[in-house]
């Protein structure tokens, strides 16, 4: 039961999410909110949206709940069959590939989630990539966003970017823009976790915001 | 293979644990007309012989040598029907690993469905084993140039050089005396034409043998014209 609530939500609204991913110079970072709501009803403020699939490729998934985990869940199991099977790492163009090929499956009966990828390719060069809910891929330089506020997000992104930052500069640019662009979304915030990813290892780091 | 009269497998153990059905197999194999491949450290040749029954026979529109992806291809000994089923199979196994991953199918994983294939018709109802032995070469992503055998019984080896088919004790003797592990494909290419001439009858040309290369410089893999057949053949003499 919804109390003060009218309107129907979007599917793809149900929850609250804010992914975002940015290149940096030879280091990659991505960044999500923490909050998992119903409809407006905020139920958890530590719902992991950000996944790694290995130490060089992270995957973040905005959308409804459910199939934010599920595609963890087969994501992981594809990519183990791979690297048994293929005995070698998946690249991050390759898992671009394979999940626009799991959510075209369901072209007519789709998984709600608009998925960002964010890894270093085999040259340890920076690998940015996100598409649509049924799996229309795009490939960027600078950053890529997802969520119920990717309109603030992308506006953050492009005031804020500039290319070639090092990993502690594209930490504190991830960071403020995902807070600033949360703010103005109900249905994202309460404080976000940020991944930044270099040849030399992963740092992440959780996000102090208004708990609001 | 839907009808239920059907629904058993027809290749049974022997009471000594043999499969006869795949030693026959292999029997159909070691009949059929030689083929043989070898890897050099720069690219793999895989050749075959292709005599007809008759001088009226137009051979020039059938192929024994395949392509399976850019950078891969097959030749076989055996049956050749069998042989064409396995072709089309592994060219759309390669074609859906493409559209999954957006990356070319690696040999190793073209072989490994491929015997797959091989497998399941040992074990299946109403289905015969493959009456051919498969020689599959290919350069991956990775530059390293392979070339893997495939039998019926859906068993594979990785091979630095090796032959089948008819007369394929000697071919192989024969590779073993010239192979070297830093043979490059040029002299690989004029040892695979001095072995198969071993075993041939009459008179050898860019007609009655097909060779197919595949080279690390490009990846590609290519089948060679009769005239360059026949250019290494002049080569060799």
């Amino acid at each position: 039961k919804q109390y003060y609530h009218n309107r129907k939500m979007s599917i793809l609204e149900y929850n609250g999410a804010a992914v975002i991913a940015m290149a940096g110079k030879d280091c990659v970072g991505i960044a999500s909110d923490n909050r998992l709501g119903i409809q407006y009803q905020t139920v958890a403020m530590d719902f992991k949206k950000v996944f790694k699939m290995n130490d060089t490729l992270f995957v973040g998934l905005a959308g409804l709940a459910t199939d934010v985990q599920t595609l963890d869940q087969l994501l992981r199991f594809r990519m183990n069959l791979y690297e048994l099977r293929e005995e070698r790492t998946m690249t991050p163009q390759v898992f671009t590939n394979l999940l626009s090929n799991i959510l075209y499956e369901k072209r007519f009966g789709p998984y709600f989630a608009e998925p960002v990828v964010a890894g270093l390719d085999e040259k340890g060069s920076p690998y940015l990539a996100t598409m649509d809910l049924i799996g229309a891929i795009e490939t960027t330089k600078d950053f890529v966003v997802s969520g119920t506020c990717d309109g603030n997000l992308y506006g953050m992104c492009e005031t804020l970017y500039k290319p070639d930052l090092g990993k502690e500069e594209l930490f504190e640019t991830l960071a403020q823009a995902l807070l600033a662009s949360v703010d103005r979304d109900a249905l994202s915030g309460w404080g976000g976790v940020v991944h930044i990813i270099t040849k030399e290892g992963v740092m992440s780091r959780e996000l102090k915001g208004r708990q609001d | 293979m839907g009808d239920s009269a059907y629904s058993f497998s027809l290749t049974t153990f022997s009471r000594t644990g043999k499969l006869l059905q795949i030693e026959y197999a292999l029997n159909a194999v070691a009949n059929g007309r030689t083929a043989l491949g070898i890897a050099a450290v720069d690219g793999v040749v895989i050749a075959t012989d292709k005599k007809f029954a008759s001088a009226l026979v137009e051979g020039g529109d059938v192929s024994k040598v395949e392509a399976i992806t850019d950078s891969s291809g097959f030749v076989y000994a055996g049956v050749g029907p069998d042989y064409r089923l396995l072709v089309r199979k592994a060219r759309k196994s390669a074609q859906a690993y493409f559209r999954e991953y957006r990356e070319t199918k690696p040999v190793g994983q073209l072989v490994k469905s491929t015997a797959s294939v091989m497998q399941e018709y040992t074990q299946s109802g109403g289905v015969r084993p493959f009456g051919v032995s498969l020689l599959v070469a290919g350069i991956d992503g990775d530059g390293v140039p392979r070339l893997f055998q495939v039998d019926p019984s859906g068993a594979y080896f990785g091979w630095k050089a090796t032959a089948i088919g008819k007369n394929y004790v000697n071919a192989k003797n024969f590779l073993e005396k010239r192979f070297q592990d830093d043979m490059e494909l040029e002299d690989a290419i004029h040892t695979a034409l001095l072995t198969l001439r071993e075993g041939f009858e009459g008179e050898m040309d860019g007609h009655n043998i097909e060779v197919g290369v595949v080279s690390k410089s490009d990846g590609k893999f290519r089948l060679l014209t009769p005239e360059q057949i026949q250019d290494y053949l002049d080569e060799a003499n």
